[in-house]
């Protein structure tokens, strides 16, 4: 109350979720999986941050690492702070606290994330139960109003059917509705319209901006799917083989994409605005192994501006000078754009 | 008469039902002899089990299939072993329609042995080198199993698999779907460039409309088990007819489209 505006200003700037240097690895016959190579990001309060790699870039390991959520055999190095709390190490009983309440989470999968033999209400009322000791009766009205606000029609019928009598539409709307309950800080979706078909998938892309911006959370939006990403996130962070690549404000990236990778990114994308060409675009070869040691940059195998320099030297991540409209981030020897 | 000599597939009123619920109801169309028809439509349209009906894989309740003037759907025995070789698919699970147990030698040779039993060793060799490296496959993986390559490389070697017998109709069921973007393009242009070099005709399945306009001659949408619409692929995409045709195009995520916002207000006019 007694902050100054200048504070305030501040505090809405810092990041609410930080990523520092993280690293997760599977031993698997002696031998080491980097699923995250290293990745450092900063999600800012309020702000959608996109997430675009392809299976296997390490976009979906990140995120579950940074919310405790991977396999026992996973070792995970570096750091996750939320709100200035380290999460990595931190006790279960202090996780699930945050977990589901301040950060909440929503999955491709709405079939399996849902449980199946408990009707819809009690899902959504049983976060509230759960993190907010409220009365099951209030808890029960209140997820009500969850389903009203997340466009289920017939909220009340709803309320008492189980996941199978659900549309795949339907269900991801429970979903989001369930990490809504506790009016979270940051809702991590990953690839949360994947599974759905494209009309179903517009209208799930249009309530996640709804709700967004009913309630100033921040998003952190991950998908292979550069279109759905673009179409809701303010910046967009490329992942590739277990390192982030580039990172820039929407626009600019897709305006002037930096990293090569980013550029092929956008040209293969399925695009109805453009013309129809003879040749599909698309990059040559495939992501390396992530059994393989990292030598030089991951791309330049497939990448059009390899030289020798990038077969032998990794390019580190770094700050582009002068970006337009906020930091910008690219790992390249040859960017596109200086 | 000439129309019967001149499309390769004729379907008329197909029907297919599940526990009398129509999954694909009285739907009719033609593919002529190398031409590509796109067929899209969301899950549970119809468009996969209008392509198993027309492979015989599920039984048909109505309607008449005349391929290369045959009735397909009458024939059986030797009559519809003879078909199948000149009417294969692709699917979409490309780790999942390879058997596990087989090498990629067996798997591609595995056609020949049943369509062309009289082919000797030595050219059925010929005959799967020649496929491998079309596909864009090393000669050297004849002996190796499925699970050894990647989503991509399963796709190659189901393509082979298929274009083996020398199909006059290849009916691919969401072939990219399960493929990243950077791999998509390999496989679309690798379908285009067999399409073209051999002159087999497609039946080419996809919610992915961008793909979709890029293989086809022809487009068909289907919804809720029927054709709502059909045309030619520029008209289809430059003046879609049908309201929903006009919702499934809106509805496509689009990089583009986040630089000009103005096109968003299509998006969601359509609702289910």
């Amino acid at each position: 109350m007694s902050a100054s505006p200048a504070v305030a200003a501040s505090e809405r700037a810092a990041p609410i979720l930080r990523v520092d240097a993280l690293k997760v690895c599977y031993a698997l016959d002696g031998a080491a999986i980097a699923a995250v190579r290293e990745v450092s990001l900063e999600v800012a309060a309020g702000e959608c941050l996109g997430i675009v790699g392809e299976s296997g870039s390490g976009k979906s390991q990140m995120v579950l690492a940074a919310l405790g959520l991977l396999a026992r055999n996973a070792r995970v190095e570096g750091s996750v702070s939320f709100e200035g709390t380290e999460l990595l190490g931190l006790p279960a009983a202090d996780l699930n606290r945050i977990r589901g309440s301040k950060l909440s989470m929503v999955f491709q999968d709405p079939m399996s994330s849902l449980t199946p033999h408990v009707r819809i209400g009690v899902q959504l009322a049983e976060v509230l139960v759960h993190h907010a000791r409220v009365t099951w009766a209030d808890a029960e009205r209140a997820a009500l109003d969850m389903l009203v606000r997340v466009r289920v029609p017939e909220a009340r019928r709803r309320m008492r059917q189980y996941p199978h009598e659900l549309s795949g539409g339907m269900r991801q709307r429970v979903m989001i509705g369930i990490s809504l309950m506790c009016g979270p800080k940051v809702v991590v979706a990953d690839e949360p319209t994947s599974a759905l078909d494209v009309t179903v998938q517009a209208q799930i892309l249009a309530l996640l901006r709804e709700v967004r911006a009913q309630s100033g959370m921040s998003v952190v939006l991950i998908s292979h799917d550069l279109g759905v990403v673009a179409s809701l996130a303010e910046r967009i962070v490329v992942m590739y083989a277990g390192r982030v690549v580039e990172s820039a404000p929407t626009i600019e990236l897709l305006r002037t994409p930096r990293h090569p990778y980013t550029s092929l990114l956008i040209e293969c994308a399925p695009s109805l605005h453009r013309a129809r060409l003879d040749r599909m675009p698309c990059l040559q070869g495939v992501p390396p192994n992530p059994l393989d040691p990292e030598i030089g940059c991951a791309f330049a195998p497939r990448c059009p501006r390899v030289t020798d320099l990038c077969r032998e030297q990794r390019p580190p991540l770094r700050r582009v000078d002068g970006a337009a409209v906020a930091v910008a981030q690219v790992a390249c020897h040859h960017p596109l754009h200086p | 008469m000439t129309q019967a000599r001149e499309s390769l597939i004729e379907v008329r009123g197909l029907r297919v039902e599940f526990d009398g619920r129509a999954a694909v109801d009285d739907v009719g169309f033609e593919i002529a002899p190398g031409e590509v028809l796109g067929l899209v439509g969301e899950s549970g349209s119809g468009k996969s089990t209008l392509a198993r009906a027309l492979l015989r894989l599920v039984p048909v309740n109505r309607g008449t299939v005349s391929f290369l003037g045959t009735d397909l759907l009458g024939c059986t025995g030797r009559a519809l072993r003879r078909l199948r070789r000149d009417l294969q698919i692709v699917f979409q699970d490309p780790l999942a329609s390879l058997d596990p147990r087989m090498t990629v030698g067996e798997i591609l040779t595995e056609p020949l042995e049943i369509f062309e039993p009289t082919l000797g060793r030595r050219e059925r060799h010929t005959r799967v080198a020649e496929m491998l490296e079309r596909v864009g496959l090393q000669t050297s993986v004849v002996g190796r199993y499925p699970h050894e390559f990647s989503g991509g490389q399963c796709q190659r070697i189901g393509i082979a698999r298929a274009m083996m017998p020398r199909p006059k109709l290849l009916v691919c069921d969401e072939p990219v779907s399960s493929l990243d973007v950077s791999i998509q393009g390999q496989i679309v242009n690798l379908l285009s460039d067999l399409q073209r070099d051999s002159g087999t005709a497609l039946l080419f399945i996809s919610h992915n409309l961008a793909v979709v306009r890029h293989l086809s001659d022809r487009v068909m949408v289907m919804y809720a088990g029927r054709i709502v619409e059909s045309a030619m692929r520029d008209a289809l995409f430059a003046a879609p007819a049908h309201p929903y045709t006009r919702a499934l195009l809106a509805a496509v995520p689009d990089p583009d489209a986040a630089l000009c916002p103005a096109s968003e207000s299509l998006v969601y006019s359509y609702e289910r």
